[in-house]
């Protein structure tokens, strides 16, 4: 079985190259189908199937770079990319990249890194798990309340943006494409932090990012995803550059997940096409649960149902979305044939 | 509602973060330097290794470049396939991921 298994030259381990594949592959699908991020389940992946933690981080950050280069390029050619915010947001972004990355290296050189980043990312994945789950709840409470005719149908958010507008801290800045005006210290702050995470954990922190730039900056949907994009390619590349200069980096596994993700990302968003109804969610959900599972099994020792759980989940999680891709374009054809042979008769 | 949230917030960033403030905070250590062994190594693997061996700053530079040209590259290639296909998702501003 030795077929099955790849040397990386740098860590100098050899790894269960399907699983790797499959990994990159879901993270494709799974971000292309929900518009988040898959990065979350790659760290610990790449970890449970034997990576050191430490290069788990840096090879997910640099595929995470690789990923967003195209998505960021369409956004902006859509105009939704503030560059001014954007560049303005990266003093902030590579500082905390920098900040998480030389903890990441500080709890390696004590022997901590393990434990460490397995248990912040359980608490992550449970917050991630929570959101998801509060988010259906509060989506089925809102159809039932609209099928009560007494209900108007309107919900409220948290702004805290026009609060924040008002801190008179100089440099103030007026941003032309997200249409905002405030202290520059807002935006690098809440890029610092989401930074320090993304650099810590791998990940891209647009999962943070989006909501933080609608909710604490103000600026508009589109323009919050757009510039998000822009910094998680940023912030992607940065991440793989001070990682490869600490020499955690793993280049072969990126190129391999890479690929995966390029034909996962096309399945999954086409399947977004024809998927219907919330409960899609739930699933995502229950992956991300599954995750957090395997991480814990992997933190007791637990290695061999650690990959299975997390391999089996992404693995069911992309069978039912291209369940739901096939079988949207197959009812697609058929209409149109159908129509087509009408117009003929 | 809004104090809860903010309560709620400052919580969770607190317990991502403290971990990791804690355990860094342990004694000083060496830097731990890992080394490729390229003997049993050849071709692009070969490549990688000594450079990564010789040059740290070449190495991620190379990082870089090759991941972002890779990433153009591949979805790049995937657009024109999915638009000979039928689907151009190239044209879809609705669409994101991260």
């Amino acid at each position: 079985m030795d077929w099955l298994y790849m040397h990386m030259p740098i860590a100098g381990v050899d790894i269960f190259w399907p699983g790797l594949v499959l990994i990159g592959y879901s993270v494709g699908v799974i971000g292309g189908f929900f518009g988040m991020g898959g990065a979350w389940m790659v760290t610990p992946g790449l970890n449970i199937l034997g990576f050191p933690m430490a290069f788990a981080i840096g090879t997910d950050i640099a595929h995470i770079a690789g990923k967003s280069m195209i998505s960021t390029m369409r956004h902006s050619k859509f105009g939704n990319v503030d560059y001014r915010l954007g560049f303005i947001m990266l003093i902030g972004t590579m500082a905390g990249i920098e900040l998480g990355a030389q903890i990441v290296m500080a709890l390696e050189r004590i022997g901590r890194i393990g434990p460490v980043v397995r248990w912040v990312y359980v608490v992550f994945l449970a917050l991630i798990a929570f959101m998801v789950f509060f988010d259906y709840y509060k989506a089925v409470k809102n159809r039932n309340k609209s099928d009560d005719p007494s209900h108007t149908g309107a919900t409220g958010g948290v702004n805290w943006a026009p609060a924040l507008h008002k801190i008179n801290l100089p440099p103030m800045m007026h941003f032309r494409v997200a249409n905002i005006t405030c202290s520059v210290w807002l935006p690098i702050a809440v890029s610092f932090v989401t930074g320090v995470l993304a650099g810590f954990l791998g990940i891209g922190g647009g999962l943070l990012r989006m909501p933080a730039l609608i909710y604490f900056i103000g600026a508009p949907t589109h323009v919050a995803v757009g510039t998000d994009l822009f910094e998680v390619m940023i912030s992607g590349l940065y991440g793989a550059f001070t990682y490869s200069l600490k020499g955690r980096i793993e280049l072969v596994a990126v190129f391999v997940m890479l690929c995966g993700a390029a034909i996962g990302a096309q399945i999954g968003t086409v399947a977004t096409k024809y998927a219907q109804g919330y409960g899609i969610r739930v699933v995502f959900g229950c992956a991300v649960l599954a995750c957090m599972i395997s991480i814990i099994l992997k933190q007791y020792g637990i290695t061999t149902a650690a990959t299975v759980i997390i391999l089996g989940a992404i693995t069911v999680i992309c069978i039912y979305i291209m369940v739901i891709m096939f079988r949207g374009a197959a009812n697609e054809l058929r209409e149109k044939k159908a129509a087509s042979n009408g117009a003929k008769a | 509602m809004v104090k809860k949230l903010a309560v709620g917030s400052l919580v969770t960033a607190l317990s991502c973060l403290l971990p990791a403030w804690a355990w860094a905070g342990g004694g000083a250590a060496t830097e731990l330097v890992v080394v490729a062994d390229t003997r049993a190594l050849s071709g692009f693997n070969f490549y990688l290794a000594t450079l990564y061996n010789q040059d740290m700053w070449i190495f991620a530079t190379w990082a870089v470049v090759i991941t972002s040209a890779l990433g153009v590259s591949l979805g790049l290639l995937m657009d024109l396939i999915m638009s000979h296909v039928g689907l151009d998702l190239g044209k879809s501003a609705g669409h994101v991921e991260h």
